[in-house]
């Protein structure tokens, strides 16, 4: 089972390091991680992706929760959120591959943001599945570097749901 | 006024009247600044022990115990002793040293990590900045290591934080933190939910664990099952919820415990489960309390309940407050044959132990001196096969045992028995180890001479580290490795060295006089009792 956290922690030195430590002291596994500030400079955003059994998915909320710089645990699976990934990916290219390149990046909606004579540098955010279709894409080119974000997610827009 | 006089100052504030530590350059100016305190040290000989004997007090007197180590080597000295109060979920407040913040990271001399190295055994840890943190950081580590689930806090301090100027000094009234604010008080959905099944129970069991012990709710216990004749089973750290004796306590579960307990809990069919883990050592098959019955568990941490065993009601709440939330409730339970069935369980599963009479029976003597000590005497049990031995034959009445279920220190019971013994002075206070656990600790014996702290010792002496040589007996076919003891100093010698009272028990012939006598000691005093090396728990 897939599951998707978006923890609101204290913005101080050593917290990543708490998170992450809990994570491994307790075979957790973890996924993907991005961390990032929020519209609140005292408060950092972990969003975790993690697998496990259903008790498992249940004592990571719970262990996260007992982290005292913890402030709020969310938890949801990933149909019930939008979740995106960036990758950023410099390949090598020539005369005759060139063209099917720039129809792949177009079809997949990616961008090309910097080239030389010899090499582009493309760029892609979507969700996990299809940024690893679109690497998957260029097996047959020459890939010089590829570099990834862990996930990002938030709950998908509900009426319900209060503001914070 | 410096930091490390605002250290102090926190500490007064907070009613701490010891400070257990081991000096260095980097703590020296918190030790400058406590000499024109009330606030009293003591010099253990090890800083593993300065954790322990914090604890010893803390858990007699309820007050999170207080140590103070230098940086480096005092600060991971430390590390074994706090991982041991935080398995056993005792509060403390540790104080270590730190190089100057600007060498922070550059590995300079005595500099470690220690923040970092002990983050999996602490409840929190602070890294003090700024010596104007230090009244805020102090009130909420105390707040932290005291409430909700309790457990040791550390707070690093730079030298040069404890040496800078403190703009005013004021002692917060109230903590504010946004992120910790744990559940005392029971759902009562929950409650009303466990008195329901508590009607229709027809075999209902308590099993107690140290969180009662942890949240003062002996006495709330103790009502609560008279009320209702609710059978109670303790684990290893739940011993001492309620007096040995007492009709409706039947003993403690477990690998070790007695076989009747385990039978009790597995029989039942309302099992509520209160302030334990359900850790191995306790509950070795987590099917067996949760098949054909109902599992209340009950637990001030929400991490525990569903942790190693899926309740049918979970209840979080601290022990003290659901009692009397129980108390509170109307209802009534019947469950005579129920009790009539765990009363001839214990007559006739009670295991049987043939003594050999040229040594001292280690379960016959605990027993012995157990009944001889004052009705409120503390009793520490070290770890080995004497700790065995202890849960099973020693006899609380009104007074405390204490051990480390958790972790299983070595070496433990007689720093801890000096904590509890400084924390109350007018009890009687007895530690008692093997001559394995005694050698971990016994530079302590000097610190026992140095601040007057007459706890007395004993020592069950086999020359062997017992409990694995049992291992290598049941597993390895006799093939023992590393268990002999050989080496050991003389005790009587040893004693005398430290200027202290010694006294030898050969057998049981003479036992009776003899605990007469060690008991009537003033000063502290050392009694070995040669046991049966091949003698099993």
């Amino acid at each position: 089972m897939k599951k998707i956290y978006s923890v609101s922690v204290e913005n101080r030195s050593g917290v990543l390091c708490k998170v992450a430590g809990l994570f491994s002291r307790r075979c957790f596994n973890i996924d993907s991680l991005a961390v990032g500030e929020t519209d609140d400079p005292a408060v950092s955003c972990m969003t975790i992706v993690s697998s496990g059994d259903k008790r498992t998915i249940e004592q990571i909320e719970k262990q996260l929760n007992k982290k005292l710089d913890v402030i709020k645990v969310k938890t949801f699976d990933e149909a019930a959120s939008i979740s995106r990934e960036l990758l950023l990916m410099k390949v090598k290219y020539n005369k005759s591959n060139r063209r099917d390149i720039m129809e792949i990046c177009e079809i997949m909606n990616a961008r090309i943001v910097d080239m030389s004579k010899t090499m582009m540098l493309i760029q892609m955010c979507d969700t996990s599945e299809r940024i690893q279709l679109f690497i998957n894409m260029f097996k047959t080119v020459s890939i010089v570097e590829v570099a990834r974000t862990g996930t990002l997610a938030l709950q998908k827009c509900n009426e319900t749901e209060q503001t914070s | 006024m410096t930091g490390a006089d605002a250290i102090v100052k926190c500490l007064e504030n907070e009613g701490v009247e010891y400070v257990f530590g081991y000096p260095g350059v980097a703590i020296c100016p918190f030790y400058n600044s406590i000499l024109e305190s009330p606030v009293q040290t003591v010099l253990i000989r090890t800083e593993q022990n300065a954790a322990h004997a914090a604890s010893g007090l803390t858990r007699v007197s309820g007050k999170p115990g207080v140590c103070a180590v230098t940086s480096g080597p005092g600060a991971t000295n430390v590390i074994t002793g706090i991982a041991t109060a935080f398995a056993d979920s005792i509060p403390l407040i540790c104080i270590t040293g730190q190089v100057n913040s600007s060498l922070l990271g550059s590995d300079v001399f005595q500099e470690a990590d220690i923040t970092g190295a002990v983050e999996s055994f602490v409840k929190y840890s602070y890294l003090v900045r700024d010596a104007n943190d230090i009244p805020r950081i102090f009130k909420e580590a105390f707040h932290i290591a005291n409430t909700g689930r309790r457990g040791p806090v550390l707070i690093d301090v730079p030298i040069d934080v404890q040496n800078a100027e403190v703009k005013k000094f004021v002692y917060p009234e109230t903590v504010s933190m946004r992120t910790y604010k744990p559940t005392v008080k029971g759902n009562m959905v929950q409650i009303k939910k466990v008195v329901a099944e508590l009607t229709r129970a027809k075999r209902p069991i308590i099993c107690a664990g140290g969180g009662v012990l942890l949240s003062g709710a002996q006495e709330e216990l103790l009502a609560f099952v008279e009320k209702h004749e609710i059978p109670v089973v303790s684990t290893m750290m739940g011993i001492g919820v309620m007096p040995t004796k007492h009709p409706l306590y039947f003993g403690m579960v477990g690998n070790n415990g007695k076989p009747y307990a385990n039978r009790a809990m597995n029989e039942s069919d309302l099992l509520l489960m209160v302030g334990a883990r359900v850790a191995d050592r306790a509950v070795n098959q987590p099917d067996l309390i949760t098949n054909n019955k109902i599992l209340v568990h009950i637990d001030v941490d929400p991490a525990e309940i569903g942790k190693n065993v899926g309740p049918s009601i979970p209840l979080v709440g601290d022990a003290k407050h659901i009692f009397e939330d129980f108390l509170l409730q109307d209802f009534t339970c019947e469950h005579k044959q129920w009790l009539e069935t765990l009363k001839e369980y214990r007559k006739t599963m009670a295991r049987k132990r043939i003594p050999n009479p040229a040594y001292v029976d280690p379960a016959g003597f605990i027993t012995m001196l157990s009944e001889k000590m004052e009705d409120d005497g503390i009793y520490v049990a070290d770890v080995g096969q004497n700790q065995i031995w202890s849960c099973g034959y020693h006899i609380v009445k009104k007074g405390r045992f204490l051990t480390t279920g958790g972790m299983g220190t070595m070496g433990y019971s007689i720093p801890a028995a000096m904590g509890a013994k400084l924390a109350q002075p007018e009890r009687q206070v007895i530690a008692v180890c093997g001559d394995g656990s005694f050698q971990m600790s016994m530079m302590e014996l000097a610190t026992m001479r140095q601040h007057h702290v007459p706890a007395k010792i004993v020592v069950l002496k086999n020359n062997y580290l017992g409990m694995v040589r049992e291992f290598q007996h049941y597993n390895y076919k006799d093939n023992y490795s590393v268990v002999d003891l050989s080496g050991s100093p003389d005790l009587e010698k040893l004693s005398s060295a430290y200027d202290m009272k010694f006294l030898r028990l050969e057998n049981m012939d003479e036992a009776n006089e003899k605990i007469d006598e060690f008991l009537k000691q003033d000063e502290s005093v050392l009694m070995e009792c040669i046991i049966d090396p091949m003698d099993l728990v």
